[in-house]
């Protein structure tokens, strides 16, 4: 279809079909492992089998004669090679301690799976095969796997550090000085809860995989990863490396899903463009799942302390938080600042005074690393205030919804007085954009019929009774679209948080959009069409979208805390605004109007008030690319470039409720019903967004009921792989009900919000709500994730005994 | 050793060395990269293809094990430039996010209704159990079977 054909333009709001789907359905699509590459070398990395351990000594003339084998590196050996450590973006607090953190240990291993030494061969069996060759004369150290042990620094990991502590962040915000404590003393109910956030390890189902090809004799470096952040790679890997940045160019062809994992600088990254440099050939790595489970980052990996304290009616009065931070091994790309992406979430949908504690010290341990993993700090923030409201619920008496609706923030509250919109601005002085958490509830608990339900439960949870009912709710939000870049410099943040597009109508009328968002799933390439589409009144299918190659797309920050939307889809829709301005001046040229008599609709410029004088947008892009009559000072070409400095975070926000029945002789827990209800602002594919859901709840409630990374004492990972770490398959988990309701975001032009991380933030603790809620009749007012039936029957053991 | 394979209708011959997966035969030596490889326990199904008509995990059979035998992998499914009815089903149902579980998840669905044709969503779930898919949830990937089934 032509753009200069009569058409409506509301194509934002369709639930369009994705465009990326044939290449992935037929397998037509290109991963990192996929790309043929000829003639490159292959490394394998040896990994420490000890969670710490010093290295006395590595032989390594076996493995070098092995057949294949081309070279084979200690960490000793290319110590020269690094100009800086891998880097760690975010040093949270100025005295942040931060270990040297090189690609392949050299003194010391510091996890199980800490790199040692690697090898270059031409093919990839003899690779592996070459690294079981290698003689490494480890001296075991203990292992620090427990945090609190951690924090008493009986074993200190880092010599040159002295300490396992990296850090502590305080957020205290009172009114007056002792207003927490006071609120305390005063209160009518108090709870105080210890929560543990299990480690959770990532698992996208295309593990890394890494692909570096120099060109010996130009100077240039192409690195192709399986990343979420090709821009952030490409800075990193110049200044760890040493090359100047453009000679850098990273890609990230089809990226099987990230979850934050691949949000982040790895060394075998860094390995095989230093190896690809040194050895004048392209160098290509490819993760094995048990590899990906100790290598990539996990998440998650908390313990929680919360105390709240509420009025005799129950509104919240303060909340204090007392958090232990798991960093594992190393710093990671933004490993210590995931506490803080939830620090100010505490207190939840609810409208708290100025009565708030907040302090987390983060510890080192000798366990993979942690980072950010699908929500980041705010479904670990999520579960302790939904799970402690719950809490607070038993301790009145009364049900947890009629408590949530004594606290909710209420809509008028994101008003002013005369009824202009102006955000609610809450107790730590940051402004949530809009909300109306009360309507999501409402919408939420009839899906899911509540009344009913606790009819039923009631008639249901007899003494006896085998099968007990639980119903559960979460009320969420979160601070997403990251980010303001001024909040992120106040948050000591090494980068900004802008996203920059470029949109270019071509001589043919047909428009690329080239952005700095970089999808692995999320359907980028069909919504940034469809607000190109919308904006300049133009096909969606005339649209291209250009992303993921720092050749094509220079500028941008990448894709991860549901960013790129808010961020990096408002830019686009201003760079659209831009291209509009500048054809507008040659429209006017050409009708011999002033511009602003202009009106720009459906793609068409026409004066207002005669609509035959009219020229669309095509021929604008014609004559701009002809520039044979243009007017005085306006530059050939049809093209704009927009940078997109969010004013504020997004704040998503909805109601989840989860029905589950617990088999108190088994302790399995099935999920008999879960409701989604969110709010993400204006919907540009709903599509898209339903699917976002499914998938965020999901993750989720495999937090609530199945995963967890299981370390022995002796700091081994025991669930290295998809047989032992439960990833739930589609018979482990219900059909999910979702629905939305629609309160656009103030501060950008869209009116959206993020989604992609919404569904997991939700939906850990309204699971837990619901199976605490089960069980709480046999006693049990607490559990830990995951709700797995050995934990859940050894509860019900524990209460029943204490019962006796 | 040598092993012949006719994949997706053409007969192939290659030197393999006799530890070759069925996957890595496909991947490497047949030069079909739509076949995905997710975890190294057999547990995560992105491999599936079809061996003389049944969905297999190609990661469990060693290539001399389907010597002499036919697979059909994800790029065989089209036909005169038409995708397959279940290709069609995961895209009009959004039953794919970031697409990489996705070929085995078509190949493991398709091998599940030519033995139960309209099965029930829970036997959908259960016939589903040995596919991971880490990005949907797998809410649009039961819609996309049952909706392929209901065509």
């Amino acid at each position: 279809m032509s753009i200069t054909e009569e058409r409506t333009n509301n194509v934002i709001g369709q639930r369009m079909l994705r465009r990326e789907d044939p290449a992935l359905l037929t397998g037509e699509a290109k991963f990192v492992n996929d790309l043929a590459i000829p003639g490159a070398l292959h490394l394998a990395v040896l990994r420490s089998p000890y969670a710490h351990a010093r290295i006395k000594s590595i032989d390594v003339s076996d493995a070098a004669s092995m057949p294949g084998v081309v070279a084979v590196y200690t960490g000793k050996d290319l110590q020269s090679t690094w100009a800086a450590p891998m880097p760690c973006a975010w040093p949270v607090t100025p005295d942040m301690k931060n270990p040297a953190h090189y690609p392949l240990a050299v003194d010391k291993a510091c996890y199980v799976g800490d790199g040692v030494a690697a090898v270059l061969a031409t093919s990839e069996s003899a690779s592996r095969d070459a690294i079981d060759a290698i003689d490494v004369v480890y001296e075991p150290l203990p292992a620090v796997i427990d945090l609190e042990d951690a924090l008493s620094d009986r074993v200190v990991i880092h010599d040159a550090i002295g300490t396992n502590t990296s850090y502590t962040w305080n957020l205290k915000v009172e009114a007056a000085e002792g207003a927490v404590d006071q609120a305390f003393k005063n209160a009518a109910f108090t709870v105080s809860e210890r929560y543990v956030q299990q480690r959770l390890i990532p698992m996208a189902m295309e593990p890394r995989a890494v692909a570096a090809v120099p060109q010996p004799f130009g100077g240039d470096v192409t690195l192709y990863s399986a990343t979420q952040v090709p821009h952030i790679l490409k800075v990193m890997t110049a200044i760890t490396l040493g090359i100047p940045e453009h000679q850098m160019r990273v890609v990230a062809p089809s990226v099987g899903g990230g979850f934050g994992s691949k949000l982040d600088v790895y060394a075998e990254e860094l390995l095989c463009v230093a190896l690809a440099r040194k050895h004048g050939a392209p160098v290509r790595w490819v993760e094995e799942r048990s590899e990906n489970t100790q290598a990539t980052i996990h998440g998650r990996g908390q313990i929680q302390n919360i105390e709240l304290a509420a009025d005799k009616d129950g509104r919240l009065t303060a909340v204090r938080v007392r958090l232990i931070g798991d960093m594992g091994a190393y710093l990671q790309l933004v490993t210590p600042g995931v506490p803080l992406l939830g620090a100010f979430l505490y207190a939840g949908v609810y409208d708290l005074p100025q009565a708030y504690d907040f302090s987390c010290t983060s510890v080192f341990t000798t366990m993979t690393p942690t980072d950010a993993y699908r929500g980041a700090g705010r479904p670990e923030a999520t579960y302790a205030i939904e799970v402690a409201m719950d809490a607070l619920a038993r301790a009145m008496g009364i049900d947890p919804y009629e408590l949530r609706k004594r606290n909710y923030i209420k809509k008028e509250q994101f008003y002013d007085a005369s009824g202009n919109p102006t955000g609610y601005t809450a107790f730590h002085g940051l402004n949530y954009d809009s909300g109306d958490h009360l309507a999501a509830a409402e919408k939420a608990m009839q899906h899911a019929d509540y009344v009913a339900l606790r009819k039923a439960q009631a008639t249901q949870n007899v003494p006896g009774a085998r099968k007990r009912l639980g119903v559960g709710m979460t009320s969420y939000f979160e601070m997403c679209g990251l980010a303001p870049s001024r909040v992120l410099a106040s948050l000591n943040y090494g980068a900004g948080g802008w996203e920059s597009a470029t949109v270019r109508v071509l001589p043919t009328s047909k428009v690329q959009v080239v952005t700095g968002t970089s999808p692995h799933g999320q359907g980028h390439e069909t919504s940034w069409a469809m607000i190109a589409a919308e904006k300049l009144g133009v096909a969606p299918e005339d649209v291209d979208v250009l992303h993921s190659d720092t050749a094509i797309a220079p500028l941008g920050l990448d894709t991860y805390g549901s960013r790129s939307l808010a961020v990096g889809g408002v830019a686009i829709a201003g760079a659209c605004d831009k291209v509009i301005d500048k054809a507008r001046l040659i429209a006017a040229h050409q009708l011999e109007c002033a511009a602003e008599d202009l009106q720009f609709e459906k793609g068409t410029f026409s004066v207002k008030g005669s609509p035959d004088k009219a020229v669309p947008i095509a021929a604008i892009a014609f004559a701009a690319f002809t520039a044979h009559n243009l007017p005085d000072g306006v530059e050939p070409n049809l093209e704009a470039q927009y940078t997109h400095d969010p004013k504020n975070f997004s704040w998503p926000f909805g109601t989840h409720v989860c029905v589950v029945e617990v088999d108190t002789e088994t302790g399995k827990v099935d999920v008999l019903k879960y409701v989604a209800v969110d709010d993400c602002g204006n919907q540009i594919n709903p599509l898209i967004v339903e699917g976002q859901v499914h998938g965020g709840v999901v993750q989720g409630m495999a937090q609530a009921l199945y995963e967890e990374a299981v370390y022995d004492g002796d700091g081994n990972l025991k669930t290295s792989n998809l047989a032992e770490y439960l990833v739930p398959a589609a018979c482990d988990v219900p059909p999910i009900t979702t629905d939305f309701t629609v309160t656009p975001s103030t501060t950008n032009q869209l009116g959206v919000k993020g989604i992609g991380e919404a569904g997991t933030i939700g939906a850990a603790s309204a699971v837990m709500n619901a199976v605490i809620d089960a069980l709480s009749g046999l006693g049990i007012t607490t559990l830990d994730m995951p709700a797995s039936p050995n934990n859940v029957w050894k509860a019900i053991q524990a209460a029943q005994g204490g019962t006796k | 050793m040598k092993v012949s394979i006719t994949i997706n209708g053409t007969t192939q011959s290659h030197d393999v060395e006799p530890r070759t997966l069925l996957v890595h035969y496909i991947r490497e030596h047949a030069h079909l990269t739509g076949t995905n490889i997710g975890c190294d326990t057999s547990s995560c199904g992105a491999c599936t293809v079809h061996l003389d008509g049944e969905a297999v995990k190609s990661c469990t059979i060693l290539a001399a094990q389907a010597d002499g035998g036919t697979v059909t992998t994800i790029e065989g499914l089209t036909k005169n430039g038409e995708m397959h009815p279940m290709q069609k089903a995961f895209m009009e149902n959004h039953g794919l996010q970031c697409g990489y579980c996705t070929p085995g998840m078509v190949m493991a669905a398709i091998g599940l209704l030519n033995e139960n044709p309209k099965p029930s969503e829970e036997e959908v779930r259960l016939g589903l159990e040995g596919n991971l898919c880490r990005c949907t949830g797998y809410h649009n990937i039961v819609k996309s079977v049952l909706a392929a089934a209901n065509k």
